[in-house]
């Protein structure tokens, strides 16, 4: 943190900035081809402590890949990717999925829920790999589920929800294990307005308690719902 | 560790009529292995017992009748006595078949019916005979010594013989008579397992036959040893009854132990083993096919796990332990058919069924080894695929 403080230091402004839960620098991924596909060129992004981002761009600018590197589940190519201060180019990839598990919550256009397990179930499997004890799953999954307008669904198997109730379920499944960062890729993607409304209130709500938030959409609506938004247009971030 | 085989557990019980597909294939190779061995050991413990209690330990001496001259020899009345004075012998007696001539058996009981009687064989024993040949009795007793050499004129009947001469108590002390010679009859055999004529026969003391029918000599000496004795006391009984004239005598043993039966066991298990072998390859096969079709088709799930702070390792050991999990449920129940088949076939041929607990446990076992060799391939598989490969699409 003092090392942090001091870079920092450099705007001697009374206001002390909330601490970077993400700082990029110069980070690029390019995919080895043939043919090579040069998918991040090169991005500086930081996101404080309780920031609300959004990251727009149309189809094939890089979005997805730039959520994938966010969210440590790929590598950068190349640069420097620091998570909660922890430079993550040179963990193993154990301590990336321990990471992984710990400090990101993801959301996913197409929900990604386990059809053969409850609501709960789902829910609770997000804390698994980061040993909370079996019991204490079980509350929080509920605590989450509440949270999320859910509490009569809790036994319900995901198939007989709509599109708006799996995604809360996948908002609560990323919640539960209290992660530093919440990365969404086209939340709203698979919802009629009415449901995608209210994934985006839930964002909102999430984002007054102060939870780190970042919104990959194209759907400019979806975007101007954010506290800040940036552009990603062929792989470079434009503000 | 124990969340990890709750994920498992629900892996694989996520698709019960999967899980019953894949695991035919393991339950068809267990049972195989199973029924095979079990039925194996069941038929070869059926040819054990009846050879070994029967006729492994029975060991028969007899003058050589081939013996010429000088060389032709008598069994000693005091045979018994001597053979039994070597190790491994656990019972001897002497038997002979009596020339009655005319004489004909009756009973009082049934005289009107059977002015005649019946040419029944008589013959003669010593105490131990009944002993040696392992002979039950369905009533009464045997003879003893006492009755020998007191000359008791006492009879044991056969139960054939006895079925004819309308006796089936003793209590009564009811008589036999051979010729004009009035015998009590004392016991009725039920069984033999030597010397099947003694149930069709009427069987006296030696003491009595020597007095009526000048009995000279016993015709044989029925030997019982103890399990794996026989071919010795073969080779020490003709020493032992006739140490000046040994050659003379001829000895009836079975045949030496192993040979033969071993190697028609030990074939035929080979046999079983390969067809089950064959089996439970098969069904190794099936696992590995469906799991990695599993793998396949979970790519999603996959991916997903790995976001929520899956390492590789989790993810490996995840479809092993399903794939642990379907072979044990296939070995479980092929043990289980395997069991059943030995028992019902048992059961139809009237054997005892004979079972190894080492199968029956270890067998379950197997199938779970079976699981995890079969599972992993397809393990390493879904640990090698990327997260980004695995969230991508639909
Ligand atoms: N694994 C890969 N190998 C090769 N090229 C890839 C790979 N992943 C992504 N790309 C390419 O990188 C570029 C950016 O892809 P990305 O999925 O990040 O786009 P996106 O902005 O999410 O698009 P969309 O809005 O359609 O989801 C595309 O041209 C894509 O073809
Ligand atoms: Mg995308």
């Amino acid at each position: 943190m003092t090392t942090d403080a001091a870079r920092l230091g450099g705007v001697a402004t009374a206001v002390a900035l909330p601490a970077p839960v993400v700082e990029m620098i110069g980070v690029r991924r390019f995919f080895p081809g043939p043919p090579e596909v040069r998918a991040i060129k090169g991005i500086d992004l930081t996101i404080r402590e309780g920031e609300y981002l959004s990251i727009v761009g149309p189809s094939g600018s890089g979005k997805s890949t730039l959520l994938h590197l966010l969210g440590l589940l790929d590598n950068p190519s190349d640069g420097v990717y620091r998570l909660d201060g922890v430079d993550t180019s040179s963990l193993r990839e154990r301590r990336r999925a321990v990471l992984r598990g710990e400090r990101i919550g993801f959301v996913f256009q197409s929900f990604h829920l386990l059809d053969h397990r409850t609501v709960l179930e789902n829910v609770a499997l997000s804390m698994v790999y980061v040993g909370v004890p079996r019991r204490e799953r079980m509350a929080r999954a509920r605590v989450a589920l509440e949270r999320v307008g859910l509490a009569h669904r809790m036994e319900f198997g995901p198939r007989t929800l709509s599109g708006g109730e799996r995604q809360r379920v996948a908002i609560a499944r990323a919640l539960v294990a209290e992660p530093s960062l919440l990365l969404a890729d086209e939340p709203t993607g698979n919802l009629d307005s009415a449901n995608a409304e209210a994934i985006l209130e839930v964002f909102d709500e999430l984002h007054a308690e102060g939870m780190t938030l970042a919104v990959i959409t194209h759907d400019d609506h979806v975007s101007r719902r954010a506290q800040r938004q940036v552009r990603i247009v062929d792989g470079t971030l434009q503000w | 560790m124990r969340d990890l085989l709750d994920e498992a557990l629900a892996g694989v019980s996520a698709r019960p009529t999967r899980l019953v597909l894949t695991t035919l294939g393991t339950v068809l190779g267990i049972a195989a292995l199973v029924g095979t061995v079990g039925l194996g050991q069941t038929a070869a413990g059926q040819i054990t017992q009846r050879f070994d209690l029967a006729a492994a330990t029975r060991v028969v001496v007899q003058p050589d009748d081939k013996a010429e001259g000088e060389a032709a020899t008598q069994l000693p009345w005091d045979a018994p006595e001597r053979i039994k004075r070597l190790n491994g012998v656990d019972a001897a007696g002497t038997f002979s078949l009596l020339d009655v001539g005319d004489d004909r058996v009756r009973s009082v009981a049934g005289i009107g019916g059977q002015k005649d009687g019946y040419a029944l064989q008589v013959m003669a024993g010593s105490a131990g005979l009944f002993d040696a040949v392992r002979a039950q009795l369905r009533t009464g007793r045997f003879f003893d010594a006492g009755h020998d050499t007191r000359t008791d004129r006492v009879v044991v009947l056969g139960k054939h013989a006895a079925e004819k001469l309308g006796i089936n108590r003793v209590d009564s002390q009811p008589a036999v008579f051979i010729g004009d010679q009035a015998y009590t009859v004392i016991g009725i055999l039920d069984g033999v397992s030597g010397r099947a004529e003694l149930l069709d026969g009427v069987i006296m003391p030696n003491g009595a036959a020597k007095t009526a029918y000048e009995l000279e000599a016993p015709d044989a000496l029925e030997i019982r040893t103890q399990v794996g004795a026989a071919q010795l006391i073969a080779g020490q009984a003709p020493v032992a009854i006739d140490p000046n004239n040994p050659s003379a005598l001829k000895v009836d043993a079975p045949p030496v132990q192993g040979g033969v039966r071993k190697g028609v066991e030990s074939d035929l298990n080979a046999l079983f083993l390969l067809l089950g072998a064959v089996a439970l390859l098969v069904g190794g096969l099936g696992i590995a096919n469906v799991t990695l079709l599993s793998v396949l088709e979970r790519v999603s799930e996959i991916g997903l796990r790995r976001a929520l702070g899956a390492a590789r390792r989790h993810v490996a050991v995840q479809f092993l332990v399903e794939s642990v999990i379907v072979g044990f449920l296939g070995g479980l129940l092929g043990t289980a058919v395997g069991v059943l088949l030995t028992i019902g076939v048992s059961w139809f041929r009237d054997w005892t069924p004979i079972l190894d607990t080492g199968l029956a446990v270890g067998s379950p076992l197997l199938g779970a080894l079976i699981g995890l060799l079969a599972g992993t391939y397809p393990a390493w598989k879904a640990s090698a695929i990327q997260p980004i490969t695995a969230l991508r699409g639909t």
